[in-house]
This record gives structure tokens, sequence and C-alpha cells, in this order.
């Protein structure tokens, strides 16, 4: 267990390596000349040339991606276009943010997901089934952003129950939450689904119910435990989605995170902040796939040795 | 065996190519399953609509019932009514024939980009399986890199570096959807490289291209297509979300999530605005899961539960 997180850990360097480099050469990629692109089209040629110098554009390519490199290992992220602010501090807070938004959905996917699953399989073909993978397949199929503005109108706009925008409260939690954590919870509800009809289906559970062992007990104690590893993956995968679904989440709910950051630093064609919160996501969703990985071998590992 | 219907019955069927059908099996397999059939007519159906309405709109000739484009202030925000279908938007804009007008963008960005994410991603799938080895190593480790970031990020950094257009999305769709052909293609690959068959058509002499192209990519066509559907899906979603977010299509397109971002400010005073582009977006997601997920039990009928 131990050189396998050693080994996968290893795995990481390569992709860590692509990720600054690709993030790196963003700013190279572009079209013209971004210490231009920057100051803006009718900037004086000296504040062009003070951003030239400020970024490094003058160094040789890779002399810039080693000193870019040391500078994002000590989370050094330089400071942002728009206010000359070091954009780690600008970060911190909306990073917080951002992770509890991705949390909270993820419990509400993980929990409303898994429960479906299960009365889905259970109750194979029922209408309850039926019903629930229609939900799910909707569920799927919606644009999270629009599910946001639609959340909005009724709940917050008609009804006044929630606040339309912000993050913070328990009020302003209810909505975004179920915005982005409603198609994790419908992929996990069909993977679940699929998962226990297999495992119910198989030999060790045929021969507990022979042995006259209470339906409930063989659902939660015999399927449930083997079905939910396929679950921890979809599940960790679902994180990748879900962190990229809070720049629209955010976008729609005005929650002051670090997706909604991404975008007005595009927008103000802020290149280090951009770089910076890509950087920041990106290492969080590998992160999040090695916990995953790790566990999925653990768990796996577990029953080998049961079996 | 004297009649000769039987007997052109007999040698058809005997001459009938084994991949054939498996082909025929396929879409009897398909057919029995009615929510997949409707939803694969429905897309037939959008993309005969949106076709003809784009065609016409080329020759100067509007067929909705208005001009997508035809301000009528003092209609601004009316509900939807005998005279406007879905309302009117801020403009006094028919949002129905908008939406008419926008489908095919959505639609076309959806072909597009997959078509391109799969003329990059199949190839790169099928060298790395059936190479193997060295060749392997180094595509698997960049389509690694590409995966690293989640979702619609690798897109956004796409789109902040070339700029947002409805053209850059759709680009930036494409690339998003390379990592998965190529991981996909690429198991398929290797599972095909082992049967025997491939064996004995190398010791007959074949060369690898034409082991690659007679017999490798059509053994993978199958879940080659049943990703490029879901990913229709998938891909509609994200360019509809950076259209949303501002970086997409720009206004007065009538693409959709710029449709739904026009709307945004106005949920107040008419809901509707934002309504009905988002249900448009739903149908067509909905048809392209539904028909994909019908395809691949067609194509896997032991998966099915």
């Amino acid at each position: 267990m131990i050189t396998y997180i050693i080994r996968r850990i290893f795995q990481l360097i390569p992709v860590l390596f692509g990720v600054t480099i690709l993030v790196f050469l963003m700013m190279h990629l572009t079209p013209g000349n971004p210490a231009q692109l920057m100051a803006g089209e009718t900037a004086p040629p000296e504040v062009v040339e003070r951003i030239e110098k400020r970024l490094g554009l003058h160094d040789p390519l890779p002399v810039q991606y080693v000193n870019f490199l040391k500078k994002v290992v000590t989370l050094d992220f330089g400071v942002s276009m728009r206010n000359s602010l070091p954009i780690i501090d600008e970060l911190r807070p909306k990073f917080w943010v951002t992770i509890e938004l991705a949390i909270y959905s993820t419990l509400l996917s993980i929990f409303m997901g898994i429960i479906a699953g299960i009365v889905s399989a259970v109750r194979k073909y029922s209408f309850a089934d039926v019903a629930i993978m229609l939900v799910a397949l909707f569920g799927l199929s919606m644009p999270n952003f629009w599910l946001g503005l639609m959340l909005m109108q009724w709940f917050s706009i008609n009804l006044g129950w929630f606040p339309p925008t912000g993050w913070g409260s328990p009020g302003q939690v209810v909505l975004p939450v179920i915005t982005l954590g409603t198609a994790g919870a419908a992929v996990i509800a069909r993977m679940t689904r699929s998962s226990m009809l297999e495992v119910i289906s198989q030999d060790y559970i045929r021969t507990a119910r022979a042995k006259g062992v209470r339906e409930r007990v063989i659902i939660y104690r015999h399927a449930l435990k083997n079905a939910l590893i396929p679950v921890v993956t979809v599940t960790g995968l679902q994180f990748g989605t879900l962190l990229s679904g809070t720049v629209l989440t955010e976008t729609v709910f005005a929650i002051n995170g670090m997706g909604r950051y991404v975008i007005d630093s595009i927008m103000a064609r802020d290149f280090p902040a951009v770089q910076a919160s890509i950087i920041v996501i990106s290492i969080m969703f590998v992160l999040v796939n090695l916990i995953v990985d790790i566990s999925y071998r653990y768990l796996n590992k577990r029953i080998d040795l049961n079996g | 065996m004297s009649d000769p219907a039987v007997q052109a019955a007999v040698t058809t069927n005997a001459s009938l190519n084994p991949r054939v059908k498996a082909r025929k099996d396929l879409i009897k397999r398909f057919k029995k399953n009615k929510a997949a059939l409707i939803s694969f007519y429905v897309i037939l159906f959008l993309i005969v609509v949106s076709i003809i309405v784009h065609v016409f709109q080329l020759f100067g000739i509007t067929i909705t019932p208005h001009s997508p484009s035809a301000v009528n202030l003092p209609d601004r925000f009316q509900g939807p009514s005998a005279e406007y279908w879905f309302g009117a938007d801020h403009m006094g804009r028919d949002i129905f024939s908008r939406i008419l007008h926008g489908m095919i963008l959505t639609l076309g960005i959806g072909f597009v980009s997959v078509f391109m994410g799969a003329l990059v991603g199949v190839p790169l799938g099928i060298i790395s399986g059936y190479y193997g080895g060295k060749v392997d190593a180094v595509i698997m480790r960049i389509i690694d890199v590409l995966l690293a970031f989640p979702g619609i990020l690798l897109a956004l950094a796409i789109v902040s570096i070339l700029g947002g257009s409805l053209v850059n999305v759709t680009i930036a769709v494409a690339v998003y959807s390379v990592p998965g052909f190529a991981r996909i293609v690429r198991g398929s690959t290797l599972a095909t490289k082992k049967l025997e068959y491939i064996d004995a058509i190398r010791a007959l002499g074949a060369k690898d291209g034409r082991i690659i192209f007679k017999h490798i990519l059509p053994n993978v066509m199958s879940p080659i297509i049943v990703n490029a559907t879901l990913y229709i899906a998938t891909a509609v979603l994200t360019a509809a979300g950076l259209s949303f977010l501002g970086l997409g299509a720009q206004p007065p397109t009538p693409e959709w999530g710029a449709m739904l971002n026009d709307g945004r400010g106005f949920m107040r005073d008419a809901g509707h605005i934002t309504l009905f582009p988002g249900l448009a977006i739903l149908v067509v997601v909905l048809a392209f899961n539904i028909f994909g997920d019908g395809l691949r039990d067609a194509l896997d009928p032991k998966m099915k539960n």
C-alpha cells in the first residue's frame, strides 16, 4: 500500500510539470504581445515596457519558465494587473469560499445520489425506479447555470425564501449547493443503481438469501459495501466537474469565489491572475484524484483480503 | 430448396459479412429501445429544422414568425402570447424565432467540436494502444496533463488565450474532448490487438497501416460513436456555458447561452426570457444523452441491467 502511494505520488510529477508548462505558455501563446494586451491597445510604450520588465518577458523562454516555477512552488503568483495587489492574498479567501461550495455540493450529491440509487436498484422497474432515473437523466442534461437561474427565479424572486445572491449565511448556501450538486447526484444515482444491480446478482448474495438473511441486512451490509466501490471513483471524477461548475454557479449567484475570479481575470486580461487560479484549481483536482485512487485501492484490497 | 426465393434468401444470408450482420443486429436491438429511437428522430427533426431555417435566412427569407433580430421596443418583456409564442425579450425580439435561429449554432458547435476532437483523439489513441512502449507512455502523459484540468477549465484557458468568439469556443470544446477519445480508443485498441486473428494477419505479412485501417479501426468504431454522441451533449452544455459567461457568442447572436446571459438582468420583470433558451438546451442535451445511452446498450447488451 505504502509503495503504491509513493509510486502514485511520483506519477504526479510529470503531470504537475505539464500543467505548469501549459499554464506558463498560455501567456506566450496569446496572439500579440502580452504586455501590450494587458496594458491596453492605446497604452504608451513606456507602460508596455514596464510591464514587460515586470513579467521578465525579455528573458529566454526556459529561463522565464524556471523563474515562474520557482515562484509557483512558493505560492508567489505575482501581483494582479488590475490592482497591483499580490494575487495570493486575493485568492486565499476566494479559495475557501469555492472549497466550501464544492464540499457542500459534493456531500449533497453523495447523499442524494446514493439514496436514490439504492431505492432504484432495490425496486427495479418500479414506478419509483423509473421516476428516479428520469429525474437523474434530466439532472444530467440540464445546464447547471440554467437550473441556478430557475431556482433563483422561483425561490428567491417569486417566493422570497432565499436571498438571490451572495455567500455566507445559511440561506445563501441552499440554492447554489442545489445548483452545483444536482448533476453529481444524478451521475452518482445512476452509478449506484447499476453497481448495486450487478452486486445483487452475484452468488454470495444468493447464498446469503438462501441462508435466510433478512433482505434489509443483505442490501445494507452485504451488497452496498461492495457496490459503493465504483461510486467512489465516480464521485472523485465528479469533483472535477464540480470544481469547474463553480465557475458558472458563482457567476449566477454572484458569489465571490475563485470561479468568478477566473472569469473576471479573463475578461480583464489579467494573465497572472488567470494563471494562478487555473494552477490552484488543477492542483486541487489532481490531489483529489490521488486521494480517490488511493481509497479505491484500499477498498478493493480489503475485499481481496476478505474474499 | 427448389423455390428460387428461398434459394436467394439462403445465399444472401450466407454471404452476409459478419460485420454487416453485427450492424443489423445492432439496429434491431436499438429499435427495441423506444426512448432512444424517439430521441434519434427528435435529433434528426431538430437538425432538419435548423438547416431549413438557416438556409432560408441565407437567402434573406425569414420563415420563423419574426426576424430573430427585429427590435420592437414597445413589446419588450411581453409574456408568451399568440404573437410571441415564447414571449419577447428585453428588446422586444421574439424569443421563439431567436431559439430557432440559434439552433444551428448549438448543434453546429456540438457536431463540429466533437468531430474535431475525434479527429485528433482517435489517431492518438490508436497509435498509443497499437505501438505501445515509449510512444504510448509519451502520449498518455500528455493526455494525463490535459485531464488534470477539470471540465470547463481547459476550455476557459483556451478561450482566454484565443479570445472569446464562437469559433474559439468550438476549438476549446474540441480540445476538451480529445483526452476522452484518446483514452477510450486506446483501451479498445489494446483489446483488439490481443485478438488472435490480428496475429494471424500479421503472420500473413500485413503491414501496420493495413492492420490499423482494415482491422483495428472498424473494431474501435462503436465505442467512438457512442462516445461522440454523449460528448455532443457535453459539448453543447460547455459551449452554452462559455457563451453564458460572455466568452462565446456575442450579442446580438441568438446563441442560447448568450440569450440566457441577456435575460439574467431582467429576471424580476420577465422570467420567460431565461426560461425558454434553457429548456431548448435541455431538450437537445436530453435527446443526445438518451440516444447515446441507447446506442451503448445496443452495442453492449450485457451491460444493460
